[in-house]
């Protein structure tokens, strides 16, 4: 919960946190190592001084830190797991789905947990994804389109594997597909980050929401346009946020961006803990004005109403949470110790 | 050092700076990406390069080292070129590939199908747009009628005086121009088509996008590789503007050879 100088309480849902291992012990090479190293870099080239973590602490933070981190010291109401596998650099999994459900299962009110699903993976998969979709009553995946398997080089969310993925995934009632166009890890000869794929499936799946996470970036030109042109896609704001301490002149232009492009209701918080913690991303998002040069030139306003919407409201529209009933769930049975 | 080396560095130094990072459209010699320059007598030349991270896409980073090793091979006294790219997850892939000559494809036989013509189109439309945003408000900017200048043809944009920064403003689009077809219009959209005087403010707002995605990710890069090396970021105005942020070609002082 946020509360403004006006002493109204603002709902905060988190729409992109992990819990990751990347402690030595479970570094299976030398990729895991630079894996983890690259988020550092992310950590260290954003973040305030005094947000500064240890090489040592970043790589393995545990469960109550992280609890303290977003609810407690921080302004988190609930937080979305969003579970990133890569098993192949982790002996155990850097973010798996299952490390996440100990917490779920601890605050239940507070977490929401994703699932994952590979195209590629086939009937299998599909058993799987059911299988998980039933455990942990799964309303959203998140998906690494780039991700290497075998002797794929990625895929496309636009491929015929990928819809039987996605039309499974909506009668399982998974509306909310993550997507993270991400650096590929592989050569590729196409380009890694394009989005052109969700322009195909956001049409052809008009049930489905799209949730581009980092806003396409470093496609955020593409992206854009064809946000613009489906009602189903959104944009999640992990990665460009942090511009706001660093660069906020042009935090201030791509937030206006994207105010033009998708609108206030298709915009989504999102921390990508433990890379940034919520305490201060909110609490300079929510003293952040547009300058009046940058509102000049896309006619958009960063209003109070648009910075409810996404810090809290668009998500909780998209994964059914009902603001008034969770605020009083809290209220009762206010239990956050670390 | 030999005076003459040291004036063929400094030859080393334009040719690379004129190579730019595709997805950035900013030379990577302003970018902080060399690390070192070396000439013999005998002319060869020696450069490395590094990335603002270990998974830097091995396409990009092949595309700058083959441009890296032809903008330099094409100096007139260059005997051998040999360019290295240092601490990625591809080196040896890439810097055996590049030293060989080989094409992406080749160099990646069993990672990549095709080679990297498409990307290299694509992001060089990119890099036409931004450069031709930032002429055109150039040019607005300096009170020009948009009528008579999207009319234009290239020879006439050519012939038009211009102060020295719009002037490099024109000299950095007509790099460009070419990839969007051969119509004699100077001005013309990716798909090589007219730009209407009546809808030129929306057509400007539209690929303002693309200029604002290139310098939010150059400040990205940046960041990321001064954390990588512990450096300060390599130089870059706190905030700014798009017509600021087009570089006018100078070389940077700073490198050593």
């Amino acid at each position: 919960m946020y509360k403004t100088k006006d002493g109204e309480e603002l709902f905060i849902i988190d729409g992109h946190v992990h819990l990751w291992d990347a402690s030595p012990e479970n570094i299976r090479n030398i990729h895991g190592k630079q894996f983890i190293d690259c988020f550092y870099g992310y950590h260290s080239a954003l973040s305030p001084p005094e947000q500064l973590w240890t090489a040592e602490k970043f790589a393995k933070y545990g469960p109550e830190q992280m609890v303290k981190d977003l609810f407690i010291d921080g302004p988190d109401d609930m937080a979305i797991f969003q579970p990133t596998y890569l098993k192949d650099f982790y002996k155990t999994g850097f973010n798996t789905l299952e490390q996440n459900a100990i917490l779920k299962t601890r605050y239940p009110d507070r977490f929401i947990l994703n699932g994952a699903f590979d195209p590629r993976d086939g009937e299998g998969g599909l058993e799987a994804l059911e299988a998980q979709a039933e455990t942990y009553k799964l309303q959203g995946v998140k998906l690494y389109t780039a991700e290497w398997k075998g002797d794929s080089r990625g895929y496309k969310l636009s491929d015929p594997a990928a819809y039987k993925y996605l039309e499974k995934a909506e009668k399982l009632g998974i509306k909310n597909i993550h997507v993270h166009k991400g650096p590929t890890i592989i050569p590729l000869d196409r380009d890694a980050f394009d989005v052109a794929d969700i322009d195909h499936c956001a049409t052809d799946f008009p049930n489905l929401n799209f949730i581009v996470e980092h806003c396409g970036l470093p496609r955020l030109d593409d992206f854009c346009w064809i946000a613009v042109q489906e009602a189903n896609v959104y944009g999640g704001l992990a990665v460009v946020l942090p511009f706001i301490h660093s660069r906020p002149g042009y935090f201030a232009k791509v937030m206006s961006e994207l105010l033009f492009w998708l609108g206030e209701d298709r915009i989504l918080f999102g921390s990508d803990y433990g890379i940034w913690t919520p305490q201060w991303l909110v609490e300079k998002f929510m003293n952040f004005e547009l300058p009046e040069e940058v509102m000049k030139e896309t006619g958009k306003e960063l209003t109070l109403t648009a910075k409810k919407k996404i810090l809290g409201e668009n998500a909780a529209r998209l994964y059914n949470v009902d603001i008034a009933s969770q605020r009083a769930k809290f209220s009762r049975a206010e239990q956050m110790v670390a | 050092m030999t005076a003459e080396v040291e004036a063929r560095i400094e030859q080393v130094r334009a040719a690379l700076d004129r190579v730019t990072d595709p997805e950035l459209d900013e030379s990577v010699v302003e970018l902080g990406f060399i690390t070192s320059i070396e000439v013999t007598d005998a002319g060869v030349v020696n450069v490395k390069f590094r990335l603002p991270t270990y998974w830097c896409a091995a396409n990009f980073s092949y595309l700058m080292a083959t441009d890296m090793r032809d903008a330099v091979a094409a100096l007139p006294w260059a005997a051998a070129v040999s360019v290295t790219l240092d601490d990625h997850m591809f080196v040896d892939a890439i810097n055996d590939g590049v030293a060989a000559g080989k094409d992406f494809a080749d160099a990646f036989p069993t990672e990549a199908q095709l080679n990297l013509s498409g990307i290299r189109l694509n992001f060089g439309l990119k890099s036409f747009e931004r450069r031709q945003e930032a002429l055109l408000r150039g040019l607005l900017s300096l009170g020009h009628d948009p009528v008579v200048i999207l009319a234009l043809d290239i020879s006439g944009l050519t012939r038009l005086a211009l102060d020295p920064p719009t002037a490099a403003l024109r000299t950095r689009y007509l790099e460009r121009r070419p990839l969007a077809g051969d119509s004699m219009l100077a001005f013309v959209n990716r798909d090589g088509a007219p730009i209407s005087p009546e809808t030129l403010t929306i057509y400007l707002r539209n690929i303002r996008r693309v200029g604002l995605n290139a310098e939010f990710n150059g400040a990205l890069c940046r960041g990321l590789l001064a954390a990588r090396y512990g450096e300060a970021p390599a130089a870059l105005p706190p905030e700014p503007e798009l017509i600021d942020f087009i570089r006018m070609g100078t070389a940077p002082a700073g490198l050593t050879g």
